[in-house]
C-alpha cells in the first residue's frame, strides 16, 4: 500500500511538471521593451521552484517507499549531524534561492518604475472609473486642460469634468473609449481614479499597474508589436469589474495620425 | 285603494324614476367631460449638437449600430423645431380622484443596442411598469431618485434572454435619471407624476389624454431646459390648446 502511495506521488510530480516545462499554459508573447526581464524572472522562478519541488516529492516518494512497513529491530539513523545541521541546510537553501529571486526581480521592477519616462514620451491619459476606462490625449497644444471632478455628467459625455467652454486647453483635449497608440514609441501613461480601486493590465504589454483612489501614478512603456489588445480591470471594484475593460491598438504611426484625427472630429 | 296611498306610491316611483335617470344622465355627462390638451412644444434657437457615442467597450453594442451610429439623446429636435421626449403633466388644479387614479396600462423600458428605449418614460405614482431587455449583453439598469423623494433606489442585472423587471414607483418625482452600471453612456429617465401626462413624439406634438373639465397649470419638462408652465381651461369634454417654446442655450 505505501509502495502503491509511492509511486502515485512521483507520478503525480512529474505528471504536474510536464505542462509547465512543455510552456502549455504559457504566457502570451511579450510586446514590451521592457518585458524581458519580467519574463526571465518567471523563468528562473519556474526553475528553482521547479527543482525544488521535483526534489523534495521524489525524495519524499523514496523515502516512503525505502521505509514504510515493519522491520522489528532495525535502529532508526539520525540525518548526519543532527538537527542542528537539518536547520542551516534549509536556512541555506531556501535563503540562497530567495535571494536569488529577489536580485532578479528587483532588477526587473527597478527597470520599470525606478527608470523616468523618456523626455519625448507621448503622454496619454486614463481614467478608471466604475465601471469603464476613458482616454484623454492633449490635442495639438500638448497641453491637457484642467479636471474638474464637479463637472464630470456622463450623460453628456464630459467623462473627465473638462471645462471646453472657458478653458483653452481642454478645448482641444481629445477623449476616447478606445487607446490607441503608435508602435515603437514610448508612452506615458498618466493614471487616476475616478472613484475606487482599479487596475490597469494588458498581459502582453506586461504592464500591470493599480490606481489608488487620491494618487495621480504614471507607467511609461513602449509596444513594439501591431495588434489588439484586451485592457482588463485587475482590482475588484464593484459589482461591474466582471466586464470592465477597454482596448489597446497599436497602429503604425500614420494609421495612429489617422485614427486620432478621426476622434478629434467626434469632440 | 285608497286616494293618498295611490297619490303617494306614484310620487315615490316619479321620484325613484327620476333619481335613476339622474344618476345614468350624470354618469354620461361625466364621461362625456373628459377632455383633452394639445399642443406643440419647440426650440427656439439651434439644436445643441448630439456627441456620437463610443461603444468600443463592448464588441456586441458596436455591432448593433454598424449602420447607424449612436448618438447622445439629450435634446432630439425634429425637423419642424419641435422638440421629442417632453414629459406634460397636470401639476396644479387636479381634482383628488383625478390625482389618484392609475392607468391600467404597463409603458416598456426597454434595453435596445445599448440603449435605453424610450430615452424618457413617463408614469404616475403606483402604475406598473416593465423594464426589459432585448440585447444579447448583459445590462445592470440602475434608477437613481434622489434622497428624500422616498423613492428608493436599485440595481438588477439582466443577462441576455433575462425576464422583464415589473415594479412601480411610490412618490411624484421629476426626474430620476436612470444609468447602466456596465455601459457608462447608457442614461434615461423616469418621469413619475400623478394625474394624466403626456410625451412629445418626433414632431413634438402632444395629446394630454382624460383631462376632467376644469383649471389646470400644465408643466412641460426636457431634461436640458427644465420646465415651463402654462395656464389652461378645459371645458367638458373639449380639447384645449397649449404650446410650449423652450430657448436653446
Amino acid at each position: 500500500m505505501a509502495r502503491f502511495f509511492a509511486v502515485t506521488i512521483f507520478v503525480i510530480a512529474i505528471l504536474s511538471a510536464i505542462p509547465i516545462v512543455r510552456h502549455t499554459w504559457w504566457m502570451a508573447p511579450d510586446i514590451s521593451t521592457h518585458g524581458g526581464p519580467i519574463d526571465e524572472q518567471m523563468v528562473d522562478t519556474m526553475w528553482e521552484a521547479g527543482i525544488s519541488f521535483l526534489a523534495s516529492q521524489i525524495l519524499l516518494a523514496w523515502f516512503i517507499w525505502r521505509f514504510s512497513g515493519d522491520r522489528p529491530g532495525e535502529k532508526t539513523k539520525n540525518f548526519p549531524g543532527g538537527a542542528k545541521t537539518v536547520v542551516w541546510a534549509a536556512f541555506l537553501l531556501v535563503g540562497t534561492e530567495v535571494l536569488a529571486l529577489g536580485v532578479f526581480g528587483v532588477k526587473a521592477w527597478a527597470n520599470v518604475y525606478f527608470t523616468p519616462p523618456a523626455a519625448n514620451a507621448m503622454p496619454v491619459q486614463v481614467q478608471a472609473g466604475q465601471f469603464a476606462f476613458y482616454f484623454r490625449y492633449p490635442g495639438p497644444d500638448g497641453t491637457f486642460g484642467a479636471l474638474h471632478p464637479e463637472m464630470i455628467s456622463e450623460s453628456n459625455e464630459n467623462f473627465f469634468g473638462l471645462d471646453t467652454a472657458n478653458d483653452a486647453d481642454a478645448k482641444d483635449d481629445i477623449v476616447t473609449a478606445e487607446m490607441a497608440i503608435p508602435v515603437n514609441r514610448e508612452i506615458h501613461l498618466l493614471m487616476h481614479s475616478k472613484d475606487v480601486g482599479h487596475s490597469f493590465f494588458v498581459p502582453e504589454l506586461r504592464v500591470q499597474q493599480d490606481f489608488v483612489p487620491g494618487l495621480d501614478l504614471s507607467v511609461h512603456f513602449t509596444a513594439t508589436k501591431i495588434g489588439r489588445y484586451e485592457i482588463v480591470c485587475t482590482q475588484l471594484c464593484g459589482l461591474g469589474h466582471y466586464n470592465m475593460k477597454a482596448y489597446l491598438s497599436v497602429m503604425s504611426q500614420q494609421d495612429y495620425d489617422g485614427w486620432l484625427k478621426k476622434q478629434a472630429a467626434l469632440q | 285603494m285608497k286616494t293618498w296611498y295611490k297619490r303617494t306610491c306614484a310620487i315615490l316611483s316619479a321620484l325613484v324614476v327620476s333619481a335613476v335617470l339622474v344618476a345614468v344622465v350624470g354618469e354620461q355627462v361625466k364621461a362625456a367631460g373628459e377632455g383633452s390638451i394639445t399642443g406643440t412644444v419647440k426650440l427656439n434657437g439651434t439644436a445643441p449638437h448630439m456627441k456620437g457615442i463610443d461603444m468600443s467597450k463592448d464588441p456586441y453594442c458596436v455591432a448593433q449600430h454598424k449602420d447607424s451610429p449612436a448618438k447622445l439623446e439629450n435634446v432630439v429636435v425634429g425637423s419642424g423645431g419641435g422638440i421629442q421626449n417632453v414629459v406634460l403633466y397636470l401639476s396644479e388644479g387636479l381634482p383628488a380622484n383625478a390625482a389618484s387614479a392609475v392607468p391600467s396600462q404597463e409603458p416598456t423600458f426597454d434595453q435596445k443596442g445599448c440603449l435605453y428605449a424610450p430615452h424618457v418614460m413617463a408614469v404616475d405614482v403606483d402604475q406598473k411598469f416593465k423594464v426589459s431587455t432585448s440585447d444579447q449583453t448583459t445590462h445592470n439598469i440602475h434608477p437613481l431618485p434622489a434622497t428624500g423623494s422616498g423613492n428608493i433606489g436599485w440595481n438588477k442585472s439582466q443577462p441576455p434572454g433575462a425576464p422583464p423587471i415589473e415594479t412601480t414607483w411610490k412618490n411624484p418625482e421629476i426626474a430620476i435619471p436612470v444609468k447602466c452600471n456596465i455601459h457608462p453612456w447608457m442614461h434615461g429617465w423616469h418621469v413619475v407624476v400623478k394625474g394624466p401626462y403626456a410625451i412629445t413624439d418626433e414632431n413634438g406634438n402632444f395629446t394630454i389624454k382624460n383631462v376632467p373639465a376644469g383649471s389646470y397649470t400644465v408643466t412641460a419638462w426636457q431634461e436640458e431646459y427644465g420646465t415651463q408652465t402654462a395656464k389652461v381651461t378645459v371645458a367638458g369634454g373639449q380639447a384645449a390648446k397649449a404650446d410650449f417654446t423652450f430657448k436653446a442655450k
